[in-house]
């Protein structure tokens, strides 16, 4: 406890000497607007001891020429406009020293219009002073600002009662408001440290104990703030590091970022989400160069891994055993900052750790009444507002519930340029009733413009002999020696894997046929020219894969009647049909239903096998062509 | 091993240069050859792995003191920079109702103003701190300037946590600011740690040293015996006086200094 000292001297046990290994701690200093905490935080300056000489008289000197009363919270106000209108506009730090400890003291402003600038204030805090009017008591500022260092992350709170000297230093006064606050707090989830009485403009309980207030023993402010420890973000606990980027040296791929909870170790498996995909550390990085085993919470580091993988910015790099949830779905708590309402169904911008993505405003589901704490129902969202939605982003997220990892739970939203919110998630959720498929984070487009071709389904149809597996294999040579990524999905040879639990039953080959359209699909969107050889001979079963290609689908009817085809046999499985051998064998004693309107028809009872893969390919290669080269803009992230 | 104080100052600058990096181009980075802006650049080559991988900007009045660029000749040498030397315009193009000195200083803002136009450069990357002067502790990590360059301090956006906000509109830019929460004695406890090269100015001479370096018609040298950078950690540890004290153009006038960083001044 500080020895008792006059008010107005500079306390003895606070020496100016600067002790330079003590941890520094921010405190943000908030409350109702005039309830005294730049009064309070310039006497706390002034009588600790950790003024610039001559800065309160150069001040007084100032106010003079200005012909206004001198005001303790000058100290801080140092823009001219702030003093002009007597408030304090935008957080501003002042450093100082407190016993061991360096403070510093983070003053934001209690005006509602400026509350961005607290909850900015409030972001770079370990702690927080609370300060209170004690004549006009708790009022809707203090409420909304105690629930906003809840949404920040600020747990520690200090509580100056101030102005006691307008309540006659009555204990009874003190008490009540400490126990108002107590239960308000306590509500929010947040236990305070201390509740001081305080009387700021004589410096009563700042650094030197208040004779006015003989029954309170606890501690005075300066010795409040000084014995609090900096806020641990993170800290131990599971690995949590999000991908700032890749950086380049030589051939090395350097993956850079802060850890942001647990370690990271060279040689240690790991997990890269979305996706959860596997990678393993080579070596750690930093420079100048050194042998580095450990990174550890809060150090910002580099690393190679052991074989190439796919890594980007945005990536949430985990242990493989505790990757974070992959997510579209989210509940989220917001303080909404935008000039106009947020609006349900409307569509923002979102960053989460390095993650840039869109998302939507499912809904809307229940408000804090500021009045009295208890979540209301909501209809409109106005600034300043803390509400509860639910967010639907348009991609898969990566993301923590904030009480499981802070770093990676909090974000804010965007719309237009603006910052409207600052959030956090809450409870991340199903995607059940909405299906939103994963999102991919290379788009179509930048597939095709790497390619330098679409990816597409060419569908040959026909009856067995046909032609459709020899066209397909020569077509997908030439393909491939024009530099288009082709691959044959032979229905023959997907019957030996895909479809190997499948029988020659009806509908066992319109199974078949199913499996064969949706594999297609996947490859077309993966860029691949596919060329799908199916005898397919329901319109139903190929309508089925143009529908799952969506407009990549082009079906190449591979014409020869019957009779050709039977003469050819090369696989004889005509004449085993006619001997009986072969039960439902198209052509023979199963349907085929032509195509009515294909894109391409080959009538190889009278082309050559040359001549119809020369078409095929004339055909392809248009139907694959981009329609423009893509510039370097569509590759910006 | 949990990380010193120094390591985490040392951490979060370097994510902060990262994601300008990863976010903002084009971009440059001021250097006056000042201990701040050198030790940021000691900090962009750990975040670089040795390399400064955007121009370096001398904001050049020819004022500065000889040593000062005899400094810069060397460090661009050794650490291989591209540097970018910028002549300011002359003083009789500036605001003539300012004070001198502080006329003097706006040539720098208007030297910026130029470069950042001609460079199209949409970030700026300056070694500015919190506990330096008032104005500046009202800064943003990532500090968006309009079209002028001007800083609309009371239209500030928020900034919470380490999520940085860099969408700004067509030919405005960003100040970046990685050494914010950083203190003048962090900086040179941290430039004796890691052994970062000083301009000799700062080390007393017959009695006197530099505490803060700026041209030499604006900028005065105070009383001290600190010969090492160990002795400046000693005298600082004791001293009431306000780092810039010697800084003539923040002490002309009461608003100066506020008036010149809303123009644009770092």
């Amino acid at each position: 406890m500080s020895p008792r000292v006059s008010p107005r001297e500079p306390a003895a046990d606070l020496p100016a000497a600067i002790a330079p290994n003590a941890a520094q701690v921010s405190v943000v200093a908030v409350g109702h607007v005039d309830h005294g905490k730049s009064t309070l935080i310039g006497r706390l300056l002034h009588d600790s001891g950790n003024l610039p000489e001559g800065k309160v008289q150069e001040l007084r000197a100032a106010a003079e020429r200005r012909n206004v009363p001198f005001e303790w919270s000058f100290v801080l106000d140092a823009l001219q406009r702030e003093r002009d209108q007597a408030i304090t506009i935008d957080t501003t730090r002042i450093w100082l020293r407190l016993d061991d400890r360096e403070v510093v003291m983070i003053d934001a402003p209690g005006h509602e219009e400026f509350l961005r600038n607290m909850v900015t204030g409030a972001s770079d805090a370990d702690a927080a002073l609370l300060v209170v009017d004690a004549l006009e008591g708790v009022g809707e500022q203090t409420r909304r600002h105690a629930l906003l260092l809840e949404l920040i992350g600020v747990r520690h709170v200090v509580v100056a009662i101030n102005k006691m000297d307008r309540v006659s230093y009555a204990r009874e006064r003190y008490a009540q408001i400490a126990a108002e606050l107590s239960g308000i707090l306590a509500r929010i989830g947040i236990a305070p440290l201390a509740f001081v009485p305080v009387a700021a403009l004589e410096g009563a309980n700042v650094v030197a104990r208040a004779a006015s207030m003989p029954w309170y023993d606890g501690p005075t402010i300066a010795r409040a703030l000084a014995e609090l420890e900096p806020l641990e973000r993170g800290g131990p606990g599971e690995l949590r590091m999000a991908v700032q980027g890749v950086l380049r040296r030589g051939l090395e791929r350097i993956v850079v970022g802060k850890v942001e909870s647990g370690t990271l170790e060279a040689g240690r498996e790991i997990a890269l989400s979305p996706g959860a995909r596997r990678a393993r550390i080579k070596t750690l990085e930093v420079w100048p160069p050194a042998d580095k085993e450990q990174a550890v919470a809060g150090e910002s580091i580099g690393f190679t891994l052991d074989a190439p993988a796919f890594v980007e910015r945005g990536d949430i790099i985990s242990d493989p055993g505790g990757a974070p949830e992959a997510v579209t779905r989210f509940r989220a708590r917001l303080l909404w900052l935008g000039r106009e309402p947020l609006l349900e169904g409307e569509r923002l911008s979102l960053r989460v750790g390095t993650k840039l993505a869109r998302v939507e405003v499912e809904r809307f589901e229940r408000i804090v009444d500021l009045a009295t704490l208890e979540l209301a129902a909501v209809s409109a969202v106005k600034r300043n507002d803390v509400v509860e939605v639910v967010l639907r982003a348009m991609e898969t997220l990566a993301l923590d519930p904030v009480t499981r990892h802070g770093a990676l739970g909090r974000f804010i939203l965007i719309r237009g340029l603006d910052v409207v919110a600052g959030g956090t998630v809450l409870e991340t959720l199903a995607t059940s009733t909405d299906l939103v498929p994963a999102g991919h984070l290379v788009s179509r487009t930048l597939r095709e413009a790497r390619n330098g071709h679409r990816g597409a389904v060419i569908w040959l149809t026909g009856l067995p002999g046909s032609g459709k597996s020899t066209i397909a294999m020569h077509l997908e040579r030439r393909l491939f020696e024009r530099d288009i990524a082709a691959y044959v999905l032979d229905g023959d040879n997907v019957r030996a894997g895909l479809g190997r639990d499948l029988s020659f039953s009806a509908a066992d080959r319109r199974e078949n046929i199913r499996r064969l359209g949706e594999v297609a699909a996947l490859f077309a969107d993966a860029g691949l020219v596919t060329i799908a050889a199916a005898i397919s001979p329901h319109r139903s079963g190929r309508d089925g894969a143009r529908a799952a290609a969506g407009g990549a689908f082009h079906e190449i009817y591979v014409k020869a009647d019957v009779a050709v085809c039977e003469a050819r046999d090369p696989k004889g499985h005509y004449a085993k049909a006619r001997a009986g051998q072969l039960i439902g064998f198209t052509g023979v004693d199963a349907e085929y239903e032509p195509p009515i309107d294909p894109e391409l028809v080959l009538d190889t009872a009278t082309l050559t096998v040359e001549e119809a893969v020369e078409r095929a390919f004339g055909y392809v290669v248009e139907a694959v062509r981009l329609e423009r080269p893509f510039g370097a803009d569509d590759f910006s992230i | 091993m949990p990380l010193e104080d120094l390591d985490k100052l040392e951490a979060r600058s370097i994510a902060i240069l990262r994601e300008a990096y990863f976010r903002i181009s084009p971009l440059c980075m001021l250097w006056s050859m000042g201990k701040d802006s050198t030790a940021l650049l000691w900090l962009v080559r750990k975040a670089f792995f040795g390399s400064v991988p955007f121009p370096v900007v001398l904001l050049d009045t020819g004022m500065e003191l000889p040593e000062v660029y005899a400094f810069r000749d060397e460090l661009t040498r050794d650490w291989n920079l591209t540097l970018q030397n910028e002549d300011c315009p002359s003083e009789d193009t500036l605001d003539q109702t300012l004070p001198p000195a502080t006329r003097a200083a706006a040539r720098k803002t208007a030297g910026l103003r130029a470069l950042v136009e001609r460079g199209a450069y949409r970030g700026v990357i300056a070694g500015i701190r919190r506990d330096e002067q008032a104005t500046r502790a009202k800064e943003r990590v990532f500090s968006p300037r309009a079209l002028d360059g001007s800083w609309d301090v009371v239209r500030q956006p928020p900034e919470l946590w380490d999520v940085y906000h860099t969408d700004i509109p067509d030919g405005a830019h960003l100040r970046i600011h990685p050494l914010l929460h950083w203190t003048e004695l962090d900086i040179w406890r941290y430039t004796e740690r890691e052994g970062i090269p000083i301009v000799p100015l700062y080390l007393a001479r017959d009695g006197m040293r530099y505490r803060s370096l700026g041209e030499k018609n604006i900028t005065a040298p105070i009383v001290s015996n600190a010969a090492s950078i160990a002795e400046i950690i000693a005298e600082l540890a004791a001293t009431h006086a306000p780092e810039r004290a010697g800084r003539l153009m923040d002490n002309e006038t009461e608003d100066a200094f506020e008036r010149l960083r809303t123009g644009g001044y770092m």
